[in-house]
């Protein structure tokens, strides 16, 4: 399984090419990507995504046409603007933005880029959390739980976040290997669980499940209490999920080993099986547990998944959360490794479990995903922009390409100040227009690489012009 | 060897796929179709790792 190998490389401890252009010989071919991105996008997540779509009464077919558009636009965002950039420069974001904005400046990216890494981590840890409390009879965090409920919950995630933890200190190698063997499998459990789930509702043919999922699937009509999706909602927020990795460009550190700037495109097969199929399957799932729980506020993927596949759909939560979970620790631990480059990574990695662990206490991470993950990518998101504008458009506006590297300067102000205009002028729009926050990346991308590009003009304008 | 394991894998999987759809189809009950996953998940658990890290460690001693 060669897209194992690539993302251990990608995320091994002695980075290969973490300054230097990858060179030809080490390009991967296109079904290494394939692969990788089929088994990233098909997470723990997953379990939770689909049935929050349920919960905020998202029509069905509103759902399957959003679906399809959402993931069609994040394809060609990875397509178009991440792959031609990735094989252009074959550099690591990390030190692609060090050449732009300045070594300090990429701290503070890791450091907000690791806490992020480590929320994330703490949804899938409380999302395991879930299956694991199944045979203690452990009380499940309900909808609108934002803290810890019950010590049973907060003793089950300390345990999860332990383990998980202690095996992300022992390496990534034996995790990365384990998940490698599960992927296979976890794609046919959402599947599987799927068509167990339907004869549930009373579903036995293609005609009746057309008919379930307008009418007590996907019925338009959202859970007490929670807000409405509507068609634009579902559109945004699978094109912006992945928005760090895409225009944010965090796969630019993937990519570089991409053989044609097109392999960008083969993300098709990460949205159209984790961000379609799994999306729906676990929306199926969470209406059997509605139907069979009637009233029950209860939110929980493990019990969800229990009733549809039995042991094989507990399993399947648990090892899904796990093996998101451990990576994605290990990635915050290599991102605060560049910060504290002389602290040992088995206490930065304890220190990164330590927190990912307090964070997934709170079910707020679990209930308030679709937020968080909208957050997520908006807050890297503007840096992606700013890269973009380095590379495409300092020749054309007449500024300094890769500003911190060619004056020699390890502080530049114009990415930095970019990035938290856009994020403050984001806010407003929220705050004064309503603007919800999965829309608000869409306009803070014009924003960031306008305010890249005037302010790369004011700070350091083009060498030519400066000799004149 | 591998071979084996391969077939026995794939049989692992048929047995996590095949059942929820003869359920779908009412051909068995939903609690049989969790006891033929259950016997799916511990095959392919039991015999996958050994023939894909395998092909993995192979690949990686190759480069």
């Amino acid at each position: 399984m060669k897209d194992q190998k690539l993302f251990k490389k990608i995320v091994s401890q002695n980075n290969e090419y973490e300054r230097t252009p990858v060179p030809d010989n080490q390009l991967k071919s296109g079904k290494s990507f394939l692969g990788m991105y089929a088994g990233e996008h098909t997470a723990g997540t997953e379990f939770v995504i689909g049935p929050l779509f349920v919960a905020h009464g998202v029509a069905a077919t509103d759902l399957v046409l959003g679906l399809l558009i959402g993931n069609l636009l994040a394809v060609l965002s990875w397509g178009f603007l991440t792959g031609p950039i990735a094989t252009s420069k074959r550099m690591t974001l990390y030190y692609q933005l060090e050449r732009i904005t300045g070594k300090s400046v990429v701290n503070l990216y890791n450091l907000i880029n690791a806490l992020m890494f480590c929320f994330l981590a703490g949804s899938m840890i409380a999302v395991s959390a879930t299956a694991v409390g199944i045979p203690f009879n452990l009380a499940m965090p309900e909808l609108t739980d934002w803290y810890p409920k019950t010590a049973g919950w907060i003793v089950a995630v300390m345990i999860m976040g332990t383990v998980i933890t202690l095996i992300a200190i022992r390496g990534y190698n034996q995790v990365a290997k384990f998940a490698n063997v599960m992927a296979p499998w976890m794609i046919l459990i959402f599947v599987s669980a799927a068509f167990a789930a339907l004869p549930q509702l009373g579903v036995h043919t293609l005609d009746g499940f057309i008919v379930a999922a307008k009418e007590v699937i996907w019925t338009g009509v959202p859970l007490p209490g929670i807000s409405k999706f509507t068609i634009w909602h579902v559109i945004f927020f699978c094109w912006f999920c992945n928005m760090a990795m895409h225009i944010g460009m965090s796969d630019l550190t993937i990519l570089r080993y991409a053989k044609s700037w097109k392999y960008g495109f083969l993300s098709f097969a990460g949205m159209y099986i984790g961000h379609f199929v799994a999306w729906i399957a676990s929306g199926i799932l969470y209406a059997v547990f509605l139907q069979n729980n009637v009233n029950s506020n209860e939110f929980a993927p493990g019990p969800i998944a229990y009733q549809a596949a039995g042991i094989a759909g507990a399993v399947c939560v648990v090892v899904a959360g796990w093996t998101t979970a451990n990576p994605t620790i290990y990635r915050a631990g290599l991102a605060l490794q560049g910060i504290f480059p002389q602290t040992k990574t088995w206490k930065i990695t304890a220190i990164v479990g330590g927190i990912t662990s307090l964070a997934a206490c709170f079910p707020a991470l679990v209930m308030k995903l679709l937020d968080f993950v909208a957050l997520y990518g908006l807050i890297l998101m503007p840096m992606g922009a700013v890269i973009f504008a380095d590379f495409y458009f300092a020749d054309k506006f007449g500024f300094q390409q890769e500003q911190a590297l060619n004056n020699k300067k390890t502080f530049t102000w114009p990415a930095l100040s970019a990035w938290l205009l856009t994020l403050f002028v984001c806010w407003l729009l929220n705050y004064f227009y309503g603007l919800e926050l999965f829309f608000l990346g869409l306009p803070g991308w014009f924003v960031a690489v306008t305010l890249f590009v005037v302010f790369s003009k004011i700070k350091f304008p083009a060498l030519k012009t400066k000799l004149a | 060897m591998k071979t084996i394991l391969k077939i026995a894998s794939y049989i692992g999987l048929v047995l996590t796929i095949i059942p929820p759809i003869l359920f779908f189809k009412s051909y068995i009950t939903l609690d049989s179709s969790h006891l033929y996953m259950t016997i799916g998940m511990l095959i392919w658990f039991g015999t996958a790792p050994f023939w894909i890290n395998k092909k993995t460690d192979e690949s990686s001693s190759e480069s």
